[in-house]
Order: structure tokens, then C-alpha cells, then sequence
């Protein structure tokens, strides 16, 4: 186990270097996306035939921003900051990560298909996630669930949100650069996953308490 | 009746920018039991410096703020009607503060209402009780953990990774528990604490369960067959080495609260509410014009 500085876009290089266990800490630019975002990025640009033409230019922002980049599971508290022209810029209340689970039917396609170097979340994801990750260099970082008001201080501004009117606020993508933004690799691009080594040691405890 | 509205917006604001008090230093305990240098070790030393950071700067210790469910007890004669406006204004000015995300999701259009009011949204519930004092519990419960409860019918024969067979007794409701803290592996961001509830029908089975959650961590049952299993209970998942996070570790729950009510003879189930480490409960109390939060 290993502690690591890593800059946001991140080379295939470096993530193929880390292994389950080591810490991280990610700087640079994160896009947050949870349910509605994944669904809408595989169903508007991913398995359609065609871009529609107003989504074009949130398509190629995407594709900029992930493209060796890093999408993060979290749906926010924001808070608009006060400025003299009236409402000025958002900023992070509370960003603690959700549950990444529920996005393992997109994720697969997500990577492969913007080039995502890692995705943020919690609670792990599964086997083709896991594939994809190793098919593609990329791993899962592990921030601690609830941790919210400690990765909101990490998010240092917010530099655009896309679909907040749409999909709501804890759901909109938002564009964030984070600072020391503190996760743990628990499934690397080598095939490995902590989160099945621990079912698996979990369950033959579990067998142990329940037989008879 | 005095307003009791900013009373109930600093009720949702202490609920959700801090800690009890029982359960920080549970999770200091924890954190001094896992081995130096883990991945749960620093799991846990995040989410105290977390807590930290909430309580200094008033801001939500998780952003998944939860529905928020409302315990209240009220004397004879009190308007429930009124009480709820106040608590549902409440809520909303607490949104507004950033104390809140807003939560509250058509189910059917999809769309958020922007301010944690809906439909059965948050949820009351109201008993009145003989007391001249007004007590109103509120527990902050995420969706992560939520999603991991779990209620079985026993008896009930396990068919997944394990095989088992639990009868309608307390040693099935062990193990039927069990079950649900394995399934549960990381996913209700543990350590957790549960809420369990023998009996009742399947909606008041929850609400039971719920309501364990108010238990301060260090009581003993006065049910000394419960209070047996909660310890049982305690030491199995813990066992089962799932961990902070699902990193692995000692601390995989730090709380076990059982409950039991009458059920039907046909009828025997086990409810389970998980909760998240970021147990939010907060209670307030008025005695006269006398208000007091603990």
C-alpha cells in the first residue's frame, strides 16, 4: 500500500502503477454524474446513431473533460456564493460520494467510450467494470462515503454545471477542480477488487455463524 | 401555541451538521481498533475529521441529508396539524440554508421539488402521551443505507452465497441479521447501526426499527433475551470483517438495537433498518416556553 499525488488528465501509465489498497490524491478538473447523467451520456451519445444538435456541445465539453479524466458519483449540496452583480458563482456544500453500483449497466461503455481514467464513487462496482478498467486503464477510486463536508473543502471552484434544470441539482453534471481530493484504489486495471475479496472472506465467516 | 418553526430549522440543522455525542466516540473506539496504516484506519480518521469540519463550518456531514422522519409525541390537545405545517416549514427553510439537499423526487415525473416537501414527504409520525411536554425526535436517514435494510418472513431458507435455514426463533432472527449485514458488505457506508424489529405487520415492523435508532448506543435492553442477542449480534458481523467502507477491518457495525412487538400467528418478521456511521438523530423537547435540544 502506497500513497500517490496524481494530477487530473491522468496518463495510462500512471494508473496502471497503482494497485488496491494505496491512497490517493487526485488534483485537477472532476465531473460529477450519478443516475440520470449516466443514463443520458450512454442513451444521447453512446447508443444513439446521432448527437442531437443541441446536445453537441455539451458532447464535445464531455468528451474534453473525460478524456483521461475522472467522473465522480456524488450528487451535491451547492450553495450559490453572493456577488455584486447579484448571483454569482456556485460552491460545494457537502460532496461525499453515492452509491456507484447502480451505474454498472453504463459504466462499462462510459469508460471505453470518453476514455475515463477512473471513476469515483463508493461501495465498488462489478465484473464489467472491472473489465473495462483493465481493458482500458483505468481504476476505481474509493472516497469515504459521508466524508461530505471534507471533499467539499477539497473542491477549491466550480467551474460550470450542465443539466441542473433537467436532472436537478444532486444529478446535474457538475464541472469541479478538486484539490487533494483523498480516495483509496479498490478495484485496479490489474483485475483486482478488494470489494471481492471481502465478500468473499465475509461469506465463509457468514457460513461459519449460520450453519446448523 | 408559541411558533415552534425556528425551533424545528435548528432541531434539521443540528441533526445534520453534527454528531451525538455516543456515536463520535464510538467511532474514535473504532478507529483505535484497526491496524495502523489500513485503508479502515484512514476511513475512519476521514470521517472524524469530516465530522470536524461539519461542526465548525455548519454544513452537512453528509450530502445525502436523507428524508427526514419525525418522532412526536405531543400533549393532549395539541394541534398535530399545526405541528406538521411548522415542521414541513421548517424543512423547507432548512433547504434553503444549505442545511438540506433537496431530496424529495416525484416518483412518478421524476422531477425534484426543490425542497424536501412531497407526497409522504418527509415522513411524521405522531403519538400522544401523557406528558404536558413536547418531544420531537428527527432522524436524517441517507438513501445508501436505506437501500441495505432489509425484512424477511420467517421461516426463511437462504439461498444465496450461503445456504441456511433460520426458524421463527431468536436464534433465525440472528441469523437472518446476519444475512443482511453480509449483503450489505460496504454499501450502507459501515459501520453501521442497525434497528431491528420482531413482529408487528411489514410497515410497523420498519417503524420499530426506526425507532432503535434512537437508542443511545450504551443502553442495555431491559429485555434481557434482546439484550443478549444485541451483544450476539454486535460480536457476529463483527466477525464477518467487512469493515469501514467494505476496506476490511474490525468495526463492521457499532450498534445493535432490537425490538419486539406482537405479530400475528401467521406472521413472523424480522425488519432491519441499517444505518450509515453518520447516524444523524437529534431531539427536542418543550417544557412550557422552554425549548432544549439534545
Amino acid at each position: 500500500m502506497s500513497t500517490h499525488h496524481l494530477n487530473i488528465p491522468i496518463s495510462e501509465k500512471s494508473i496502471r502503477s497503482l494497485k488496491v489498497g494505496d491512497t490517493v490524491y487526485l488534483s485537477g478538473v472532476v465531473v460529477t454524474g450519478r443516475d440520470a447523467a449516466h443514463k443520458y451520456m450512454v442513451e444521447t451519445f453512446i447508443r444513439s446513431s446521432e448527437v442531437p444538435e443541441d446536445e453537441r456541445e455539451l458532447y464535445a465539453d464531455l468528451k474534453r473533460l473525460l478524456g483521461g479524466g475522472v467522473i465522480y458519483h456524488c450528487g451535491p449540496v451547492v450553495r450559490r456564493l453572493p456577488s455584486a452583480e447579484g448571483e454569482g458563482r456556485w460552491a460545494f456544500v457537502a460532496a461525499g460520494p453515492t452509491t456507484s453500483i447502480r451505474e454498472e449497466v453504463y459504466e462499462p461503455e462510459v469508460i471505453e467510450h470518453f476514455g475515463l481514467r477512473g471513476v469515483v464513487g463508493k461501495g465498488g462496482m462489478g465484473a464489467n467494470t472491472l473489465r473495462a478498467c483493465q481493458e482500458q486503464g483505468a481504476v476505481y477510486f474509493h472516497a469515504v462515503g459521508g466524508a461530505a463536508s471534507l471533499i467539499a473543502d477539497a473542491v477549491r471552484e466550480v467551474a460550470a454545471v450542465h443539466k441542473k434544470e433537467a436532472f436537478g441539482v444532486p444529478e446535474a453534471f457538475w464541472v469541479v477542480r478538486v484539490e487533494d481530493f483523498p480516495v483509496v484504489v479498490t478495484m485496479d486495471s490489474h483485475g483486482r477488487s478488494i470489494h471481492d475479496e471481502v465478500e468473499a472472506a465475509s461469506s465463509a465467516a457468514l457460513e461459519r455463524l449460520v450453519s446448523s | 401555541m408559541s411558533d415552534l418553526t425556528q425551533s424545528f430549522v435548528e432541531l434539521v440543522r443540528r441533526a445534520a451538521t453534527d454528531l451525538p455525542v455516543d456515536v463520535e466516540a464510538a467511532l474514535r473506539d473504532a478507529r483505535a481498533r484497526e491496524d495502523s496504516g489500513s485503508a479502515a484506519e484512514g476511513a475512519l480518521g476521514t470521517i472524524l475529521e469530516n465530522v470536524a469540519i461539519a461542526r465548525e463550518n455548519a454544513t452537512p456531514i453528509c450530502q445525502d441529508t436523507g428524508v427526514p422522519i419525525f418522532y412526536v409525541r405531543h400533549p393532549v390537545g395539541r394541534s398535530t396539524q399545526q405541528l406538521r405545517r411548522q415542521m414541513e416549514e421548517a424543512v423547507a427553510q432548512a433547504t434553503e440554508r444549505s442545511y438540506l439537499r433537496p431530496n424529495a423526487v416525484d416518483a412518478v415525473t421524476g422531477r425534484n421539488s426543490g425542497n424536501n416537501l412531497g407526497e409522504g414527504f418527509p415522513t411524521f409520525h405522531f403519538d400522544e402521551w401523557d406528558s404536558d411536554a413536547l418531544q420531537v425526535d428527527l432522524l436524517l436517514k441517507g438513501g445508501g443505507s436505506e437501500n441495505v435494510g432489509a425484512q424477511y418472513k420467517l421461516p426463511h431458507t437462504g439461498t444465496g452465497t450461503v445456504s441456511f435455514s433460520a426458524g421463527r426463533d431468536l436464534d433465525g432472527v440472528r441469523k437472518v441479521v446476519l444475512d443482511a449485514v453480509y449483503r450489505a458488505q460496504g454499501k450502507g457506508c459501515a459501520p453501521g447501526v442497525l434497528g431491528v424489529a420482531i413482529g408487528a405487520d411489514r410497515g410497523g415492523g420498519y417503524v420499530h426499527a426506526k425507532e432503535q435508532l434512537f437508542r443511545p448506543l450504551g443502553d442495555v435492553n431491559p429485555e434481557p433475551e434482546l439484550a443478549e442477542l444485541e451483544r450476539t449480534l454486535l460480536q457476529e458481523a463483527n466477525e464477518l470483517d467487512i469493515g469501514p467502507m467494505g476496506f476490511g477491518g474490525q468495526t463492521t457495525l457499532f450498534g445493535v438495537k432490537v425490538g419486539a412487538y406482537h405479530r400475528l400467528p401467521a406472521c413472523y418478521f424480522v425488519s432491519i433498518a441499517y444505518n450509515c456511521w453518520a447516524l444523524r438523530r437529534s431531539t427536542l423537547r418543550v417544557e412550557g416556553e422552554e425549548v432544549s435540544f439534545r
